[in-house]
């Protein structure tokens, strides 16, 4: 599969690195070159410096052929924009997009984004731990 | 009207002011706390801290009864998902986002914000109308009609001049409107309306004729 990442944190980088090893086709995009120190040396994709919530620098990307788009990048507002202009403008056939306020991943997981908030997942298993 | 206001930076201040003036109630919502401060003290108390683009925040300051939210942080995608927000969560009748690049108002029309004020476009229409050279101005685009209103100037070179209008080879779905000469009264076009040099052309076209209308008036 086609898939582009946006955002080259620890989770990022990871998952990229994770999706490559598999053999898929990704493509990372980061606003500051030194996020890309985190991609393993092994990485054989492609890590393109750009904003993801710009249209154009999504092109470069190549959105328009991918089969995923993953918003991973800190700001929740940033990952929601890019998501909707993937799923929306592009037609890419899976989004996700990482969300840390809770209200706000449940608000655009009704309006069709595939929203997951580490905040809730994390304070959950905890939680769990916790308690088992 | 209740006008909630997110972003209390120059422009949020300003804004808050001009409709305050105009008899409005008027909340801001501002992340920074000096800035907070400073609002309060100025203009009583019309300033709330917090995330305008959470919706606990909104909740709060009940966005349920809000006859419209504008959106003028610095940060595009912060605007956004503040009338989206509002819009799907408070069913919010009007908002209005601040975009800082141009290429977003497609975007964030087609994402449910009812209008976009982009500072670039406006600053780059105001110099299209300034600069006397350009040959086709736009004077408004009604966007979910697909017509927009243009202004064309005939240059001195151009090869429609001394000819009658039915001899011009306007594309079919545009038309002249108004012909306002440089010393003489405006008119509507008749079919034998010579055109001048300096003519003024008000047309009314679509976005995909527009090249075609602006090469037969202005073409050498």
């Amino acid at each position: 599969m086609k898939i582009v990442i946006m955002g080259c944190g620890r989770v990022g980088a990871q998952l990229a690195g994770l999706l490559d090893t598999d053999g898929h086709e990704v493509t990372i995009l980061d606003t500051d070159a030194y996020s890309f120190r985190r991609l393993a040396p092994t990485f054989g994709g492609t890590a393109l410096i750009g904003n993801g919530v710009d249209e154009a620098a999504l092109r470069r990307a190549g959105i328009e052929g991918a089969d995923v788009f993953v918003a991973l990048t800190q700001g929740d507002n940033r990952n929601v924009m890019a998501a909707q202009i993937a799923k929306h403008i592009f037609n890419v056939p899976r989004v996700i997009c990482r969300i840390y306020d809770p209200l706000r991943q449940e608000l655009y997981d009704t309006l069709g984004i595939e929203a997951f908030s580490p905040t809730t997942i994390f304070a959950q298993l905890i939680k769990e731990k916790i308690e088992s | 009207m209740y006008i909630i206001i997110v972003g209390g930076g120059r422009v949020g201040y300003y804004l808050a002011r001009a409709l305050l003036d105009e008899g409005h109630e008027v909340l801001i919502v501002e992340k920074n706390a000096a800035f907070c401060d400073t609002i309060n003290e100025e203009m009583g108390s019309v300033c709330v801290r917090g995330d305008g683009c959470e919706a606990a925040t909104l909740d709060d300051i009940g966005t349920g009864r809000a006859d419209m939210l504008v959106a003028v942080t610095g940060d595009d995608e912060d605007n956004l998902v503040a009338c989206q927000v509002a819009k799907y969560k408070f069913n919010v009748p009007r908002t209005i986002a601040r975009i800082r690049n141009p290429q977003n108002e497609a975007i964030f029309k087609k994402l449910g914000v009812d209008v976009t004020v982009s500072t670039t476009n406006i600053i780059l229409e105001a110099i299209e109308k300034e600069v006397p050279t350009h040959p086709l101005t736009h004077l408004l685009t009604l966007s979910d009609k697909g017509l927009e209103i243009v202004e064309i100037r005939i240059p001195p070179e151009s090869k429609s001049i001394g000819k009658l209008v039915k001899e011009i080879p306007r594309p079919e779905g545009s038309k002249l409107a108004l012909i306002i000469p440089k010393d003489r009264k405006p008119r509507m076009p008749a079919p034998s309306t010579i055109l001048r040099e300096g003519d003024q052309i008000i047309a009314l076209t679509t976005p995909e004729l527009e090249t075609e209308l602006r090469a037969a008036l202005t073409g050498t």
